[in-house]
């Protein structure tokens, strides 16, 4: 902990690289100030376009205390399946469990879709070796024939290796010794066992969360190497920590060993950083909106604690079992694309333009009408920014898209189909919004909306009339929160103790111990990392059921030690406010304990991310003209605001358009613009006097 | 018509998604791993005048696309008529009768009036999979059975609820008949909680958008969606399209049951004959016609996945000449069978009368059994006794895009198979292994997906195993010159001794004793276009992973490979085009292949019954 005052005193950067821009944000402790830097992201080598964001904020690297860094590295190799070559060793009999997965389909409908398993056939071998689901050894493991399935996938160019065994969760014994074999005869340090990242039943998921850990592993040791090196050369003598998908960070030197707990750290840094404004803000239970081109990611925030899951898929039958902070992704964004079906119905998405060749506003040779040409007909987008694209398109050319594809078949003005477009938009997103919500088991007309991302501030407003969500907050920097998520990031440390018994009989004393040792042990790993921390929070929870279910509720919990009536009444009551039963004549029991132990970092003020110095004294300053934008068939002559300049006690009615660096905000006419002190918007819906 | 399509595709939009926070809500709530893993349930919105679907939750269960409207149109009718009680607000009634619009037994449906303004404005209405529903054989899937009562319970709409209040004197009645009664109670909490949650839900689209505008909508939409099925229904070129389909036995005669169709288009509708069909039939293989029809819908709907769920999409399904086959069972025939097996055989005649017309959009058959083994017995190590079930995929079939599936659930489910890690901790069994079925795949230009290879051992105690399989005689069919995907094949090994059942794919209550092993291999899909024409590197590469054997890929494939070629990952090459083959060589990592043969029709799949 001696490095403590160096922390308190030096630079700390965020960065974080998304799949268009790398965003940086730089603050220095001792005079509040704030940098930022937005460059595009070099995908083929991601340390570049960091480096490059570090030269841009001018920082100054020597006197730089700390770096944390979201990478989207191993999320893209798995996503387009750039992987290291990667052997795993099963149990006899069980080597195709990858590729069999668990007998689903992409979609309920249509009998077609493809499925390429994470490690090929040729390169998962089988050695004799089982244990029973109590754990009892019924055939010992061979080593001689584990050794020869080894050097087997050396020959076949393998670099990682995964061991993957039948009930390892419940006796780790074969995985272990099988380990200690690898290591004697694998040249690298690339070994992952099954058991290690996740130590629970159901063999298809775990094998794929190790297959995963194991054919990301070489790429991300080496961009992070890569990067810590160019920092270095740079004279960065500091930590560099990596977020991981749960929303914590880990030291760049340990951060490959569980290599797939970095999946979704960009959506997750995204999310702590809506935890972190609403919590400075007051606002505490959030529904985190993040739009961008072709997708939008949902999240739900409880107690300013974003809500974490054990359980997500990122993409078809790939689940990845680590904590992450449980991002869900709707398929609808700005290049969603809308057309008359044969119905004469108008439909939005699923269908996306996609960044190529995207929106006809792109001008990269798009022609379907989409949901960004849409805001752009209707003013709500600078049509003048259509002169900076490459292609040269107008707004005529948008306009007589629309007619021909939308307007006619509909009957309406190509204005009108677009006001159309923007409307079936909001109540799809709505919808998918709200089951999203109901799924998580949250009324979303409990939470304020937290909107960031490319577009997420231009629907927001509507999307929570929509919704029956109360109030909007804009964050000051919606373009750059993932940034920020790195730069409030916690250290986090999850714990989870299957313990499966029913209430009547479950030892409480045994649990309130469960409960503690997670504690403490996630405490001994926080004291361990050579960063600062102002506070430790606990937080314990024990996952429980009736006794017959599958699904689990969630119940909190205040402390280790509770009694049993305490603890079946607190289930009561959050079944009853997720399903309006009551069951009173079924056991519940308790299936898991966990703990999540969290340092909390010195935080930065979040009222530096808009410099006073900029801040015009009154609202007619920081005006710069007015549009005309639609709202329900009617041209509102709408203000536009530089979204920088508002004072900082700015309170006006809709309708008006916030603009700022890459991000737009609108607020429809009937809604309420506040200002807070540290820089945040938040719009009221139906607040307007 | 006053409506702007803009609020036409709004009211849509609503009403889905009512539905689908019912589906939600009940799989979240519900006991039965059936349901609450297997989403073997599905909730919808149906009309107040003669229960047409309005709309249905997208992530139901296949199979219930067109039931539940005709079970709450016989439940109108009958209260109509005055032989089920008339509603009051408040209440539900519950009903399983198959032949009152339904599927088998063990397929529950609860009904609930929605009113405004003290008249019933539309129907909710939901089916879930019990576990259990009394009957021969827990679970209710007894081969063997020859009347419906041997299957189970059997309940007319009564009123479950009265006025917001369980009967529980009903209740009661159906806790004496059915197994593990004691845990129903969250079921049927959570399948009315889902309709209580549509009402909420319906009232804040009906509060917003007005009463007579959503009324509007539902018949606007109701036409709209039969145009758009009319608009696709013009790819397929105009005359009859004829396939049979074929189920092994009834369980109880071993004869073969012949699904015979024959698909017409005119300008107005298009027209499914089932005439010449089997009669029906003595085991539990029959039909209950809500259950063909929807079988219909489904298949049209895995080829139009597009087209919204509503009875408008439906009605220019024509569908006719059922009467008097087993696609038509009265009481009191077997009908257990119907939703797993024969609803997917019925999809299977649909996919091959349609894949030569619609060529880029069917694909050739999938394996399309659910692959029901139960195993029954006690296992004296946790003092208990106990149902295990492993419902079991298999390969899809190949199509214009690509391979199919491998594994791949059946054709009316949408659900997830249980890990063996868990049943292995639930239940006394050792599997032996768990991989693909090698060399299952029909043989195409796009080959057919990979079925299930298990075999597992009875640890302890006593066991009875029961099968209702299917595609044990002949393996989905294939398309367009594909060969049709290998067999389902179960094997006992008792004692030492192979036992296979006389029909192939359904046996019931088979003892089993510690040691002893069931086997089972899962059809393959179908194959798609000619497999002479099939890239010489894709075969070779599935020799390469396993897939086929070197001798397959010659026989089937009509591809040649040196010891070398099979080893060696393929590197694109410059292929011959197929029209020269027989002879062109093909160089392929350092190793060779070649094609062998002419382009004459393959040989027929040999059924891969050695090295069993």
């Amino acid at each position: 902990m001696a490095a403590d005052a160096d922390m308190m005193t030096g630079q700390i950067i965020g960065v974080d690289v998304g799949g268009t821009f790398t965003d940086l944000i730089l603050m220095d402790p001792a005079t509040g100030a704030v940098r930022l830097a937005k460059v595009p992201s070099t995908l083929d080598d991601q340390s570049r376009g960091v480096m490059m964001a570090v030269e841009e904020a001018e920082a100054d690297l020597p006197a730089t205390a700390l770096i944390v860094h979201g990478t989207t590295t191993t999320t893209n190799a798995v996503l387009e399946r750039k992987l290291a070559r990667t052997g795993m060793i099963t149990t006899k009999g069980f080597r195709d469990v990858l590729e069999l997965g668990r007998r689903t389909r992409p979609q309920a409908y249509g009998m077609k879709g493809e499925f390429i398993p994470l490690i090929p056939r040729d390169l998962r071998l089988e050695v004799p070796e089982r244990m029973d689901a109590e754990g009892r050894v019924i055939t010992p493991l061979d080593e001689d024939a584990l050794a020869e399935a080894a050097r087997k996938l050396l020959d076949m160019g393998c670099t990682s290796v995964v061991v993957h065994f039948l009930h390892s969760y419940r006796n780790p014994g074969h995985e272990q010794r099988a380990g200690e074999v690898l290591r004697a005869l694998w040249p690298n340090s690339y070994i992952t066992l099954g058991h290690a990242l996740l130590s629970e039943s159901r063999e298809y998921e775990r094998g794929v969360t190790a297959a995963v850990n194991a054919s990301v592993q070489p790429i991300l040791d080496r961009y992070v190497q890569n990067l810590a090196g160019s920092l270095a050369e740079g004279g960065y003598a500091g930590e560099l920590l990596v977020m991981n998908g749960n929303g914590g960070m880990v030291s760049a030197s340990r951060v490959a060993e569980e290599a797939a707990r970095t999946v979704m750290s960009g959506p997750a840094s995204g999310v702590m950083a809506a935890a972190f404004t609403g919590r400075a803000a007051g606002i505490t239970e959030l529904l985190t909106y993040d739009m961008g081109g072709t997708s939008t990611d949902v999240a739900l925030i409880r107690g300013a604690q974003p809500a974490v899951s054990n359980e997500i898929e990122i993409e078809y039958a790939m689940p990845i079992h680590v904590p992450m902070v449980d991002v869900r992704t709707v398929g609808a964004g700005g290049g969603s694309i809308a057309r008359v079906n044969a119905a004469g119905l108008l439909e939005v998405g699923p269908e996306s333009a996609g960044a190529t060749p995207g929106p006809i506003c792109y001008g990269r040779g798009g022609t379907e009408p989409t949901i960004s040409d849409a805001n752009l007909l209707l003013g709500r987008l600078d049509p003048s920014r259509l002169k900076s694209v490459e292609g040269g398109i107008t707004l005529e050319q948008v306009r007589e898209i629309f007619a021909e594809k939308l307007g006619h078949p509909l009957g309406l003005t190509p204005e009108e189909a677009a006001e159309a477009v923007i409307r079936l938009a909001n109540v799809k997103m709505a919808g998918a919004i709200r089951m999203v919500s109901v799924s998580l088991g949250a009324d979303p007309r409990d939470f304020a909306l937290f909107a960031f991302g490319g577009a997420g501030p231009l629907h927001a407003a509507a999307l929570a009339r929509e919704l029956g969500v109360p109030r909007v907050l804009v964050p000051a920097r919606p373009g750059i929160t993932n940034a920020l998520g790195c730069l409030v990031a916690d250290l986090r440390h999850d714990f989870t103790q299957t313990l499966a018994t029913p209430l009547d009989v479950l030892d409480m004393d045994r649990l309130a111990a469960t409960l503690t040792a997670q504690a403490s042990e996630g405490r001994r790993l926080i004291a361990r990392e050579k960063v600062a921390v102002t506070e430790t929070r606990t937080l314990h929870s024990v996952d429980m059921q009736f006794i017959g279910q599958t699904h689990l509720l969630r119940v909190t919990l205040d402390a280790p030690e509770i009694t049993r009536e305490a603890l079946q009444k607190a289930f009561e009551a959050v079944y009853w406010t997720r399903f309006r039963v009551r069951l009173d004549t079924i056991r519940a029991a308790v299936v898991n304990a966990n703990t999540s132990v969290i340092g909390t970092r010195a935080s930065l003020d979040p009222a530096t991310l808009i410099p006073a110095a900029g801040r015009l004294p009154t609202l007619a300053a920081a005006c710069r003209g007015t549009r005309p934008v639609l709202f329900e068939g009617t041209a509102w002559d709408t203000p536009l605001y530089q979204r920088d300049q508002l004072p900082a006690d700015a309170a006006f009615d809709g309708p008006a358009i916030l603009e700022q660096m890459d991000t737009t905000t609108l607020v429809p006419p009937g809604d309420r613009v506040t200002t807070d002190a540290i820089g945040n918007i938040l719009i009221e819906i139906g607040g307007a006097a | 018509m006053t409506l702007d399509p803009i609020t036409l595709s709004v009211i849509q939009a609503g009403l889905q998604q009512v539905c689908d926070e019912m589906d939600l809500s009940f799989s979240r709530a519900a006991f039965s791993p059936v349901i609450a893993e297997a989403n073997d349930r599905s909730d919808g919105i149906y009309s107040a005048t003669d229960g047409a679907l309005i709309a249905q939750g997208s992530q139901g269960l296949p199979v219930f696309v067109g039931t539940m409207q005709y079970s709450t149109r016989v439940l109108i009718e009958r209260i109509r008529d005055g032989i089920t009680p008339a509603p009051l607000p408040g209440d539900i009634y519950i009903v399983n009768d198959p032949y009152l619009g339904g599927t088998h037994l063990m397929d529950v449906r609860f009904a609930r009036p929605y009113y405004r303004n003290g008249e019933i404005f539309c129907w909710l209405s939901n089916t879930g999979h019990w576990p259990d529903t009394g009957g021969t054989v827990p679970g209710g899937f007894s081969a063997s059975a020859t009347s419906v009562e041997q299957e189970g319970l059997r309940l007319p709409p009564v009123r479950l609820f009265k006025q917001g209040v369980l009967d529980s004197e009903i209740y009661q009645i159906i806790c004496s008949n059915i197994r593990v009664a004691d845990q129903r109670i969250g079921d049927v909490q959570a399948q009315a909680a889902a309709l209580m949650v549509g009402e909420v839900r319906l009232n804040e689209l009906l509060d917003r958008y007005g009463d007579a505008t959503v009324a509007e909508a539902i018949t606007e939409l109701h036409h709209r969606a039969a145009t758009q099925m009319r608009s696709y229904l013009t790819e397929i070129p105009e005359g009859s399209h004829t396939a049979s389909a074929w189920i092994d036995s009834d369980g109880v005669v071993n004869t073969p049951l012949e699904i015979r169709l024959s698909v017409t288009r005119d300008a107005e509708q298009t027209t499914f004959d089932f005439t010449g069909s089997s009669a029906p039939c003595a085991g539990p293989m029959n039909s209950v016609l809500a259950t063909t029809l929807s079988s219909v819908y489904l298949a049209m709907r895995h080829i139009f996945p597009e087209v919204p769920i509503s009875a408008g999409a439906f009605e220019p399904l024509h569908i006719t000449g059922y009467q008097d086959t087993f696609l038509d069972a009265k009481y009191p025939r077997p009908v257990s069978g119907c939703a797993a097996e024969v609803s997917q055989r019925i999809a299977e005649a649909v996919f091959a009368a349609l894949a030569p017309a619609l060529p880029s959009r069917v694909t050739a058959a999938p394996a399309g059994t659910s692959g029901n083994f139960a195993l029954g017995g006690h296992d004296p190590e946790k003092q208990r006794d106990f149902v295990m079930y492993q419902l079991s995929g298999g390969g899809y079939g190949g199509n214009a895009d690509h391979d199919g599936l491998s594994n791949g659930c059946s054709t009316i489910g949408i659900s997830k198979a249980p890990p063996v890690e868990i049943m292995e901790a639930q239940f006394p069994v050792l599997y032996h292994h768990y991989a693909l079925h090698e060399g299952s795949g029909g043989a195409g230009l796009h080959r057919g997906g990979f079925g299930l290879d298990y075999a597992l051992e009875l640890r302890r105690g006593t066991a009875t195993a029961s099968f209702v399989m299917d595609h044990g005689r002949s393996g989905p069919l294939g398309a367009l010159q594909g060969s049709d995907g290998a067999v389902n094949e179960v094997r006992v090994i008792r004692n030492g001794i192979s036992h296979t059942p006389e029909h192939l794919s359904k046996e019931q209550d088979i003892p089993l004793a510690p040691g002893d092993i069931v086997h089972v291999r899962t059809p393959g899909g179908g194959g798609y276009g000619n497999p002479m024409e099939r890239a010489p590197q894709a075969v070779a590469e599935d020799v390469r992973l396993g897939r086929y054997t070197a001798t397959q890929a010659r026989t089937l494939f009509g591809v040649a490979l040196t010891p070398k070629a099979r080893r060696t990952s393929p590197k694109p090459t410059s292929c011959a085009p197929p029209d020269l083959f027989p002879c062109s060589k093909i160089s392929l990592g350092g190793g060779r292949l070649w094609r062998t043969g002419g382009k004459q029709p393959p040989p027929p799949f040999p059924p891969a019954r050695t090295g069993f």
